[in-house]
Parts: C-alpha cells; structure tokens; sequence
C-alpha cells in the first residue's frame, strides 16, 4: 500500500502529499491523475500528479479539501498508507519541444497546470506564468511555478497580493505587450476557464482545459466522466481529461458536476459529527 | 440402465418472499438444502452417452459429480467439481444453464431436465460452509515450477481461469487488474443479490492459494504497456481477458443529464463501490422513484432490479422487441416481474427531457412493431408513427450493449483487431497476431457468459503452455522491482 513520505499545508485546506509509488512516478507524464481510495469505505476520487521524483520514487499530490473524501485524504499524515493509488490515467498533456505556452491556473488549478509548465520547459519550450486566487491565503505553488515560468504573474481577486483582478485581465495584458504564444493551458474553476476560452476564441489562439467531472472507474468503463466536445461524447478519463477549451460545453460539465450535491453535504455533515465526537 | 423416471420436473428452488426481497440486497434464490440437493440428484437417469457434459465450456464430470450428490457423497461431488472449474459457486448460479449443461440433459427431452446448476451452487456451498479443501488445487499436487512467468491482464472469470490452469501446470503467473478489487463483472457487474460478493472473494482466494499473484490498481496500457510488459517486466507470455467493458449510449438527446447512467456506472456503484449503502459507504448514487432502464438483457434485469431495492416506486424496464427476444434469462425475468419490475416492451426512447437543474423528469417514448427478420434473423423494431408517449422519470438506466475498451488496443499497435475494437484471436488457442500474446472471454467474442469466457481462459491457458515449452531458455529474468504500488 503506497505509504505517505511527506506532507505540507500550501493554504488553507490545500496540502501537498508526497507518496511512495514508484512504478507511477517512472511512469507518469504532465497531464496524468491517479485515482484514490482512502479506506474500505471510501469513494474512489481522482487527483492530478503534481509532481514526480522517479529517482526516489515518489508521487507529489495537491489536494483541496472540499468534501468528505478529500478531507479524509488531508487528515492523513506521514508514515500513513493510502488503500488504493491507480495511475497513471488520462491522456500525457501534448508538448511540442520549443512551444511558447501560457499556463494559467485559479485556486487548486495551479496544481494541475504546473506540471504541465515544468514539461513545457522540460521539452525546451517557453513558459508565461499566470496564477490567480480570491486573495493571497489562497496562492499556491508560486516558488515553484516561478522557476519554470517567465513572467510569472499572480493575481488576486482581492488585490491583497500581486495584481488586483481576474487571470483573464492579466491574460489580455500579456497579449497586449506582444507576448506570442502557440497555445494556452488554462486549469481552475469552470468560470474561470470558460473566461479564459472567451479571451482567446476571437484571437484564434488554440487554449488547453483540463476538465474535472466526478469518475469512478477512470478507465473508460462507467461513462459517467462523459463530456460534450465540439458536438462529441468524450470520457475524459481516458481521452482526456485536457480538451479544446473552444469545443467544451462547459455548462453541461457544471451542471454534471452538481449531480450528488445534496448527498455529498449530508455525508460531509455526518463526517463533520463523527469527527467532532471522536 | 435406465432408471424409472418419478419426478418429471425439477426440485424448485426455495426463494425469498418477492415482497421481502425486493427491498433487499440479501440473496434471491437461497439454495438446496441436503434433502433437496439428494431428492434432485437423483432424477439423473445417468444416461450412456451423457450428452450435459458436452453443453458445459468447461467439460465438468456431470453425471459423476450428481450421482455423488445422489449418495450423499458431497466430498467428492465438490473434487470431481473442483477438477473442471475454478468458480463453481459462481456458475451455479449464474450460467445460463438452461442454454447449455440442461439443454442437452436426456431427461429434458421429454420432462425438465436435471437441475445440474442448482447442484452444483448446492456442492460449492455445502464445501465452503464445511471448509472442504481443493484437494486439485492443494500445494502437493502442484508441478515443479517451470521458471516461465505470464502476464494475466484482467480478473474477470476468463483471467482467474487462464491464471489457475497456468499456475497449476508449474509457471509463476501474476494477474494486472485495473480496479482496487479482483474478479470482473463478478465483482462491479453482477448484484449482490443475485451472486453474494463474499462468495466471489471466497472462490478467487483460492487462486492466491495457489501462489498466483494479483495487482490490483494495475491499468495495462497505462502503467505497462504490453511490450513494457514482456521486455521491462520480462514476461514470457501473456493473458488478455479485459472484457467489454465500454458503455454504449444511444444518439438521443438528453443522455446527460443528471440521473443518466449507463448500467455499466448504475451497477459499479452500487456493487463495486456499495452505493446501496451510502451513507456509511461513501459513493452516492441517485435513488430515483421512478427509473427506467432500458435493453433487454442480464444487464439491464440486474439494473432494474437494483433500482427497486434502492427504493423505486416504479422501476420500467423498456425493451424495443417483444419479450421472445429479450436476451436475459427467463428466470431472471420471472423473478424481476415477481418483485413488481414493470415492463414495458416494444419501445424505445427517442428523447430525454431535463428539469432548470438539468435533472432528467421524462423520457419520450415510441411504440414499436417487429418487421422482417434481419440479417442475424431476429426480426427488427420498427417505430411506429404517431405512437409516441411520455415517461415522468428522475433515473435512467441504459443497458444497451457494450463495446471493446480502447486502453490496450491503442498503446498496442501490433495487435490486430476487429472493425468493432475486439482482439482477433484463434478461438481454439487464444492465440493472437502477435507472437506470445494471448487473449480470450469478452474481449474477443464481444459480451457472452462468464462460463464461455471460462472456457477461453482454460483453452488459452493449454495453449500459452504449449508456446512455453517451444519458447527457448532465456538468460535473464528482469527483477520484478517496478510492479511495487
Ligand atoms: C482529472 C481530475 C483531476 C483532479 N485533480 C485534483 C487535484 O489535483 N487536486 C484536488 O484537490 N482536486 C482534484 N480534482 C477534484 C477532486 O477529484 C474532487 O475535489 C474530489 O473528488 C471531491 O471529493 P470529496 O468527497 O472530497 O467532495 P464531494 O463532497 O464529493 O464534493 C464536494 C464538491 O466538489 C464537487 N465535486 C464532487 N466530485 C468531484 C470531482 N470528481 N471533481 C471535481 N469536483 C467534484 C462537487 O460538485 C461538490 O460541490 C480532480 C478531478 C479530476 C476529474
Ligand atoms: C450486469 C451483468 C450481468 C451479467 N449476468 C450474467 C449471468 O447471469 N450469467 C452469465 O453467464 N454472464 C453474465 N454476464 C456476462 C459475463 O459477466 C461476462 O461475459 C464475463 O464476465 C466476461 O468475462 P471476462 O473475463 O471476459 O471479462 P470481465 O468479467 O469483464 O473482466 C475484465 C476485467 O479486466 C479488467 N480490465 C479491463 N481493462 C484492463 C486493463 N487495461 N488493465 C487491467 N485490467 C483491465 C476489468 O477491470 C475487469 O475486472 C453479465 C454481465 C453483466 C455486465
Ligand atoms: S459450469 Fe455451467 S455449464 Fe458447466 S455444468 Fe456448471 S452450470 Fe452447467
Ligand atoms: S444428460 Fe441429464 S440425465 Fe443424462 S447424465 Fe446428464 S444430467 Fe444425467
Ligand atoms: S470514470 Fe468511468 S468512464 Fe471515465
């Protein structure tokens, strides 16, 4: 059972594990997620691979507790094992050596869309930066995101740290000093990428998301990570999860999404009880 | 001799109340007890030429194994069982027997035939509740280990099998499976109430007593390739029996809203994942009042049926051919109307509406009628015009056919397929294009039976023997140090 090496708390409720999975971190390219499983119990949530270290054989995962599982996950510490680690799945992000690539990530997206910066450097391309949060608590990633990134620009929604505004201003920004890119890769909340899409849509400038719909097998057996691209179904856990953002109809992605709201409030309450009476 | 016939049909099986079962996931059919297994063993007429043994894909010892039953001899029944078949607890109860061992049976000719599935579930669980060893698959009688190592990618029932028979005949065999649990649509597919997942765990645990290794969390493809497989892992052949596990959805609009499954997701989350027991399980599933499913088949009775008991008021199942046709099993059928499914047959949806939540609230329907016999010689639905009608549901099952998993196919390019996705292998050897690759079970005919994908796991596995001991010694064996999550 993959064992914990390390954790650290990035923000609030956002910690970042490092795991013993050695097979994974050799195997695993930017783009890739595992899917996990706490406990006997437990519901089987995917999670991006924020980071590898082959030669120690480890596994970095960033995770944001929203819900019970996720806070399940995060209560964990080091020297504990995780039940299940499957991985890699999905589709590696596709790089190009020497593309020139914005990577925009909000909130917990900046997990997602390092990686995927550090394989765009890797692969001798050019990185430009964006990382946006509602205020400054909420930054994540911004040491590691800098050394692969140049400019790398962080914005809050609060103005409580970098620039005050949306990613998508300072997108515009960029574009408006001549910055030349072959592709964005944008990872965040649904609103925040479809904002993004909308900057870039008229630009014609090809624009990257990774989508999140809940799965379960996350190896193409279920459809229920099923997707509307470009008037095509996708199961994003095996052609995806990274989509023409231009294509995606992002408002059935949130709406899927919504499915288990009330059941994952009341199992959230009862952990929350159960915690509390512990 | 021929014995004189007293009981012209077979011993009935006892069954749980249809009111009480139909809000339970406790087990349908409860099985013989001794009398009955006796009484029912012996209608065998023990005929000459046998012809059950021939309809079974795995050749069990039938007339053997029942007189055993007959005289009281379970100890036996349950060896000469256990020689032929890895899961008789399994088959018992879900081969479609009446399709194959009974449809030959002599005395079914002009009465019901011998109740060979019933006994054989009745020997599986007598064994197991008396802790009967295997004695075939005890350590003695194993071979000297042959130093061959092979792949089996898989759980499912043609893997175990392959993965038994190969590990029996001395080589050293490690099973790659993509979910955190063993056993294939045994495990996610198939209802509790129908096969108890405690009896899969209890039959596949014998496999490990056997020495045969299982990886659970393993996605071939992904964390291995097959050639990964053979020249990092060093694997000298290889098993694929991934099965048909890709949903199908039909080109209506509406397949996305919310409550819209595929059975494939309906039943993993219930089976696999224990939805039926959020919240102390944590996977949520939609309890809907009222659900449709819709096909005709195993599939889509085990979803149906799963609806009721998470609490349907009415649970439809829509069917676009008349009830001649449904592919399911007649018993399964009659135990689903029994606990008050409602089926609706020669209809198909052609619309699903939604609610502001895009929540599904309804299901436009159309009336069918049987045309001309078409090319596979059942005759086809044909809509007819004007008839459409309005379904009010909040769940939606579709259950309609599924098709090959795209994972090895596309990180494999040297392995032929057929235009539909399925592996092209040699139906007697499991043998595929490319040389040391073997595969067999749904992932070569297309959705079947867990014992005809059994049947393949047995045949590929003598084959995958034979092509060891053509294959030359080989110098080194690569350590197993990456196969470690
Ligand atoms: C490919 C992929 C990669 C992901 N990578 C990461 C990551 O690196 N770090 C991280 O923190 N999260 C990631 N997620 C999201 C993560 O899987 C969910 O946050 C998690 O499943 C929520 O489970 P829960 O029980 O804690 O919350 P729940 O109580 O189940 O849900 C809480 C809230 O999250 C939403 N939600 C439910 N299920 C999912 C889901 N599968 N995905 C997204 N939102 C969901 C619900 O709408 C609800 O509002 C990723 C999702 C996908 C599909
Ligand atoms: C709901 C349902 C009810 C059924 N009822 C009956 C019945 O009553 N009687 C009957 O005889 N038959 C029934 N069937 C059919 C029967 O279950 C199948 O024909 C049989 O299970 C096929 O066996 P298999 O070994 O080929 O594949 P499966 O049982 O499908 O197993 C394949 C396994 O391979 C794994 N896998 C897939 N891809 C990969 C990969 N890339 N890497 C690693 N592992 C992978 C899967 O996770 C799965 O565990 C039913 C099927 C369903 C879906
Ligand atoms: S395994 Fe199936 S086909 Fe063979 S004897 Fe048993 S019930 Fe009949
Ligand atoms: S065919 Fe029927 S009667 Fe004859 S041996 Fe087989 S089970 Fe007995
Ligand atoms: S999660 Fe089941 S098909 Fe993608």
């Amino acid at each position: 059972m993959p064992r914990i090496l390390a954790k650290e708390t990035l923000a609030p409720d956002v910690v970042r594990f490092w795991i013993d999975a050695p097979a994974i971190a050799r195997k695993r390219r930017p783009g890739q997620f595992v899917i996990i499983r706490t406990d006997e119990t437990g519901e089987r949530i995917p999670l991006t691979i924020a980071d590898a270290d082959p030669a120690h054989g480890a596994i970095s995962l960033i995770v944001q507790a929203v819900g019970k599982s996720t806070h399940k996950l995060n209560r964990l510490e080091p020297g504990d094992t995780i039940l299940d680690v499957a991985g890699p799945l999905g589709q590696p992000t596709r790089i190009e050596p020497g593309m020139r690539v914005c990577c925009i990530g909000g909130g917990i997206g900046t997990a997602v869309v390092y990686p995927i910066a550090k394989g765009v450097r890797a692969a001798g391309g050019s990185v430009a930066g964006i990382i946006g949060a509602r205020t400054r608590d909420l930054i994540i990633l911004e040491r590691e995101m800098s050394a692969v990134a140049d400019p790398c620009l962080v914005t809050t929604d609060d103005g409580s740290y970098g620039r005050k505004g949306l990613v998508t201003e300072a997108l515009r920004m960029l574009l408006g000093e001549g910055y030349g890119f072959d592709e964005v890769v944008a990872v965040g909340p649904l609103p925040m990428m479809q904002a993004v899409c909308s900057v870039t849509r008229p630009l014609g400038l090809k624009t990257i998301v990774s989508l999140n719909p809940i799965m379960v097998d996350g190896t193409g057996m279920c459809g229920g990570c099923r997707v509307t691209i470009g008037g095509e179904q996708k199961f994003v856990c095996v052609d995806g999860p990274e989509f023409d953002g231009h294509q995606v109809d992002f408002a059935e992605v949130a709406a899927r999404l919504r499915a288990y709201r009330e059941d994952e409030a009341a199992a959230m309450d009862r952990y929350r009880a159960e915690i509390a009476s512990a | 001799m021929a014995k004189k016939i007293t009981q012209k049909v077979k011993t009935p099986m006892p069954l749980v109340d249809p009111d009480v079962r139909r809000h339970s996931f406790g087990e349908v059919a409860t099985g013989y007890s001794v009398e009955l297994a006796r009484q029912e063993a012996s209608r065998c007429i023990e005929c000459k030429n046998m012809p059950c043994v021939a309809g079974c894909p795995v050749e069990i010892d039938i007339p053997t194994f029942v007189r055993q039953v007959a005289s009281g001899d379970f100890d036996g029944a349950f060896q000469t069982l256990s020689a032929k078949n890895l899961l008789p607890a399994v088959c018992g109860r879900v081969c479609p027997q009446e399709d194959q061992c009974e449809k030959l049976c002599t005395l079914g000719v002009r009465f019901e035939p011998v109740a060979i599935g019933r006994l054989e579930r009745f020997v599986a669980d007598y064994a197991s509740a008396c802790h009967l060893p295997v004695t075939c698959l005890s350590p003695t009688s194993h071979v000297t280990g042959t130093g061959r190592k092979v792949a089996i990618v898989g759980s499912g029932p043609a893997g175990l099998t392959a993965a038994a028979d190969l590990a029996k005949l001395g080589h050293s065999v490690t099973i790659f499976e993509a979910l955190h649990k063993p056993g294939g649509v045994l495990m996610y597919g198939i209802p509790e109430f129908r096969l108890p997942k405690t009896i899969v765990e209890s039959e596949i645990d014998k496999l490990t007593g056997l020495g045969v290794d299982i990886k659970t969390n393993h996605v071939i493809g992904r964390m291995f390739t097959i050639d990964e497989l053979f020249n990092e892992l060093g694997f000298d052949a290889l098993f694929i029996g991934t099965g048909a596990g890709l949903p199908h959805f039909p080109s209506i609009p509406g397949v996305n809203l919310i409550g819209v499954y595929s059975a494939n997701e309906y039943l993993t989350r219930s089976n696999l994942m224990k939805a039926y027991r959020f919240p102390e399980h944590d996977t949520p599933i939609v309890r809907g009042k009222n659900v449709a499913v819709i096909g005709g088949g195993n599939t889509a009775m085990d979803s149906v049926r799963t609806a009721l008991r998470l609490g349907a008021e009415h649970a439809y199942l829509i069917y676009r051919r008349s009830r001649d046709e449904m592919p399911a099993r007649a018993e399964e059928v009659e135990h689903a109307e029994e606990e008050g499914v409602e089926i609706v047959l020669l209809a198909a949806p052609t619309e699903l509406l939604g609610n502001e939540k895009s929540r599904v609230r309804a299901m436009r329907c159309v009336r069918m009628a049987l045309g001309e016999p078409d090319a596979s010689g059942r005759r086809s639905p044909v809509p007819i015009a004007g008839s459409e009608f309005e379904l009010e549901v909040d769940t939606v099952v579709f259950a309609v056919g599924q098709g090959a998993n795209p994972l090895i196919r596309s990180t494999t390019p040297d392995l032929p397929v057929t235009k539909w996705g399925y592996i092209v292998a040699d139906p007697a050897t499991g043998a595929t294009q490319k040389p040391g690759v073997f595969a067999g079970g749904d992932i070569v005919t297309g959705g079947a039976t867990v014992i005809s994908a059994m049947g393949a796991g047995r045949r590929a596995a003598r084959a995958i023997d034979a092509y060891l001991h053509r294959l030359p010694a080989r110098g080194h064996v690569a350590a197993d140090v990456f196969i470690s999550t």
